[in-house]
């Protein structure tokens, strides 16, 4: 019961937007239906097109060569592959633009060398769909690299020696064998890199592209609907309904097991020549352009204004940011176990609806999901500020609007979903008869979790904390919404002086960003390797369906 | 609050202090600093958020009657407008604000004024082309100008204000014709913030660039050596100074219906009209001041001297909505 109130609770903001289906939103349809909806919804299919291949791609290979093969450094690409999870798209975005523009340093100096003027020459838009497509996917690739990493180490070594034993060379047990294995865990990694996309504004705003992300702010501030917005993004939210349900159905049509112990590949191949060189160029390109390219940037720029970033501002952004996004973490853990834990003692049809409606919510723009949330709890602070008006003569104001719990509220709607399919997913690892063992040697339910789960689960633990964690830190718009007075985050600061234009002064808390959410990327790297645990603990913030499992 | 502020109240009996709680469209950095001063010089604590101007208002629209907001800050006047539209400010009888504000940069009923100005004008690659060769908003569509021109996107509040003051001067079907003649001679798809539109067009991409003029200034003083070198290269173009004048926004503030702070609320928003804080808005964000009587930055005296459109900023809030579907119409994305 609980817990259906619970995934109602945070379904809410979704039912919210969905609602406004039945409001009236005057001749707006016509309007975008005769101009600009067919550009959104093309900008948008071929922007998802394009991030789907690209992060596929990105993805993909180096977790197949990290996994299989040793090579010089190849412990090291492990993780530092996951490393352009910190960098905010937008950043990115910024970076790249500020030294491919037209008028940034490259084209400049290539114009001043060879003088050229502009024209005279070829070189390719940054600020194009095809530059976000870039962008997205340097930035996105890391879920499916986990995915897939996880998936191909769970993969029993003695599957792929069958396959060799059955003729297949390397390269074509991974392509009948150990792809189609992972196909699942790599679309879930493809929905998470897509649900992103999706949400993200800063980049294609600033690289002028219209999608149905900019098209749902452009409606709401310019044509001053926000009816019409928000039917937009329940139109939104149908079409990620869809593609959820593929992605699940696909999942249903490809269950395999392995039967056996997990153990490692017997032999990790060695690459040598030409192999190694396509290998190092397939791992590192990666982390070369979604995170060393942009970081040095940045760098760059903090450099010059260093002198104005570190005042005694600066402290507190990063206090307040790293506190909020610890909370976050632990109270997205806690809930996620307490939602896991209640799934498998009752599982229900009603749980399971809500808890997709709360995943669809990571779709969504932030400000949509920030003002679902405000919705029902500004409504709950005014109707309990009358009721003790009226009562006891005792104005509660609002209670909860406008506080951190609030804010942390939002984060759970959005982040949320990440966690509890990282904690479902480890926990569906653990056979009932652990469970059973457990019991009759005297455990309680609380001693079972502590002493048995936990130990087993942790790398998903870990997975789940840390993933929340980063996207806190990196989360804006519900924090610029709903955040107290007098409360800034490094995210937020980031935001406002790249939003005037000023990109090096944003350096510094971009950085700041950066580096804080280095420390759990690495951390979760190491807990992985450790616990030895694995990969479909990977966060499946897909559809929770319990009936693929 | 400095600490000598607070030790002084305290000294002076004075315990919970006096506040007032701003609700700011105006980011941290190009407000804070005046509200620093204003706690110093009243004692009164100033508590403030940040976020776009619609989420604002539609924060203060479900808060309710329990809304913590005395002053709403805004970036433009379309918004300030769509504030009273929904209801959430309330008229502020001030002769200190009436009196040093001219009537067409503040609300015929008092429930906003305009706090700092600028301007939306021409601004040109030196090397290319002379100061002579355009004079107004509408010759950006005279087809002379094929392929030359840089401007952001639509969706950008400035430029609906701009179409708005046209919608208001030129009606509905010129200014569609208008637009329509703008996008065929766009250089690039709109892209990028105003300073890109500057850059881009010392680059080569374009000959003119449509820009607030404070971003153009923001370069000039900027601590990116290449940024200063950019901006050197420009020359600015006040438009229609034949006629009706360069079109004009404000920043501004009104004061929220629901109000708990209201005296308070109406000494800040006549504190940043006066003397300090209008010419601590010209220095720091090189705006122009609202009132004559304020010296223009070193910066801006450097634009020169303008005639500014004296058109109520009302209509630009009251245009926005036909101003964006009219650029949806023409195709200006």
């Amino acid at each position: 019961m609980l817990l259906l109130v619970l995934s109602l609770l945070l379904a809410t903001p979704v039912v919210v937007v969905i609602s406004s289906v039945f409001f009236p939103a005057g001749d707006i349809w016509a309007h975008l239906f005769d101009t600009v909806l067919t550009r959104y919804v093309r900008n948008s299919l071929l922007l998802m097109a394009g991030v789907s291949v690209g992060v596929l791609t990105l993805g993909i290979f180096p977790a197949w060569l990290v996994t299989v093969y040793r090579f010089p450094g190849s412990k090291v690409l492990e993780w530092a592959l996951l490393l352009p999870l910190a960098i905010p798209a937008y950043i990115i975005a910024y970076t790249y633009t500020g030294m491919l523009d037209v008028a940034g340093p490259l084209q400049s100096n290539l114009r001043e060398a060879f003088g050229w003027r502009y024209g005279d020459y070829w070189f390719p838009e940054i600020r194009s769909l095809g530059g976000a497509i870039a962008m997205l996917s340097l930035v996105f690739y890391p879920y499916v690299y986990l995915l897939a990493r996880a998936a191909f180490t769970e993969q029993s070594g003695s599957v792929m020696e069958a396959a060799r034993s059955l003729g297949c060379t390397k390269r074509s047990a991974f392509l009948r064998v150990a792809l189609p294995l992972a196909r699942p865990a790599i679309v879930v990694g493809l929905s998470i890199a897509l649900m992103e996309t999706l949400a993200d504004y800063g980049t294609v705003q600033y690289f002028g592209l219209s999608t149905f992300t900019t098209g749902i702010y452009r409606t709401w501030n310019g044509l001053g609907s926000s009816v019409g917005a928000a039917q937009l993004s329940a139109l939104l939210l149908g079409f990620v309904f869809i593609l959820l349900s593929l992605e699940a159905w696909s999942r249903q049509q490809s269950q395999f097991f392995n039967t056996g112990a997990r153990n490692r590949p017997s032999d990790p191949g060695t690459l040598q020549g030409l192999s190694l060189c396509l290998a190092y160029a397939v791992c590192v390109l990666p982390v070369l352009f979604g995170f060393i390219v942009p970081f040095l940037q940045l760098l760059f720029w903090a450099s010059i204004t260093y002198d104005t970033i570190l005042t005694s501002d600066f402290a507190g952004y990063l206090v307040n940011s790293v506190t909020l996004a610890a909370l976050t973490a632990s109270a997205a853990l806690g809930l996620a176990l307490f939602i896991a834990y209640g799934k498998r003692a009752f599982p229900s049809k009603v749980s399971s609806v809500s808890a997709r409606l709360v995943g669809l919510g990571y779709a969504l723009p932030g400000t949509v999901v920030a003002i679902g949330v405000l919705v029902p709890f500004a409504w709950f602070d005014n109707r309990l500020s009358e009721f003790m008006i009226a009562n006891f003569n005792y104005n509660t104001g609002l209670l909860l609007s406008g506080t951190v719990f609030i804010l942390i509220f939002a984060y759970l709607v959005r982040f949320l979903p990440i966690a509890l399919n990282t904690v479902d997913a480890g926990l569906a690892k653990i056979r009932p008869s652990m469970d059973e063992a457990g019991r009759s040697m005297g455990l309680g339910p609380a001693a079972l979790l502590r002493r048995v789960h936990i130990p087993i689960m942790r790398g998903s633990l870990a997975t789940a904390l840390l993933l929340v964690f980063v996207d806190v830190l990196k989360e804006l718009p519900a924090t610029l919404l709903l955040r107290p007075f007098n409360f800034n985050t490094l995210a937020i600061r980031t935001f406002e002086l790249a939003n005037e234009e000023r990109l090096a002064d944003a350096a510094g808390p971009a950085l700041a960003i950066v580096l804080a959410s280095l420390i759990p990327v690495i951390l979760l790297s190491r807990t992985l390797r450790q616990a030895g645990e694995a990969p479909s603990s990977l966060p499946q913030a897909s559809l929770p369906s319990d009936e693929n499992r | 609050m400095s600490l000598a502020t607070c030790a002084a109240l305290i000294a002076a009996g004075c315990v919970s202090a006096a506040e007032v709680n701003v609700y700011s469209a105006r980011s941290e950095e190009l407000i804070k600093p005046a509200l620093d001063r204003f706690s110093e010089e009243t004692g009164i604590e100033v508590n403030l958020i940040t976020e776009s101007a619609d989420a604002l208002i539609r924060r203060i629209e479900l808060e309710g009657s329990n809304s913590p907001a005395d002053v709403l800050l805004t970036v433009d006047a379309g918004r300030l407008f769509r504030a009273k539209e929904a209801g959430i400010l309330a008229p502020l009888e001030s002769e200190i604000l009436t009196q040093r504000i001219p009537a067409a940069y503040r609300d015929p009923d008092n429930q906003w004024f305009g706090l700092s100005l600028r301007s939306r004008v021409i601004m040109f690659d030196k090397s290319r082309v002379s100061a002579d060769e355009i004079t107004s908003y509408e010759d950006l569509a005279d087809p002379k100008w094929k392929g030359e021109i840089c401007i952001r996107s639509s969706g950008n509040i400035y430029n609906q204000s701009l179409l708005a003051s046209l919608i208001e001067h030129l009606g509905e079907e010129a200014t569609e014709a208008w637009a329509k003649g703008l996008v065929a001679n766009l250089a690039r798809r709109p892209q990028g913030g105003d300073r890109d539109q500057i850059r881009a067009a010392v680059a080569g991409q374009c000959k003119l660039a449509v820009s607030n003029t404070y971003y153009l200034a923001g370069m000039l003083n900027s601590s990116v050596a290449a940024d200063v070198d950019v901006a050197k290269q420009v020359g600015v173009i006040w438009p229609n100074q034949a006629d009706r004048g360069a079109h004009m926004n404000v920043s501004g503030a009104g004061m929220i219906k629901t109000a708990k702070n209201p005296n308070e609320a109406q000494q800040l928003i006549e504190f940043l009209s006066d003397d300090y804080a209008q010419q601590w808005y010209a220095e720091v964000n090189n705006e122009y001041s609202v009132r004559a009587d304020i010296p223009v930055s070193a910066t801006l005296q450097g634009f020169g001297s303008f005639k500014a459109d004296q058109l109520n900023l009302e209509a630009l809030g009251k245009n926005n909505e036909a101003a964006v579907r009219l650029a949806d119409r023409a195709g200006w994305q």
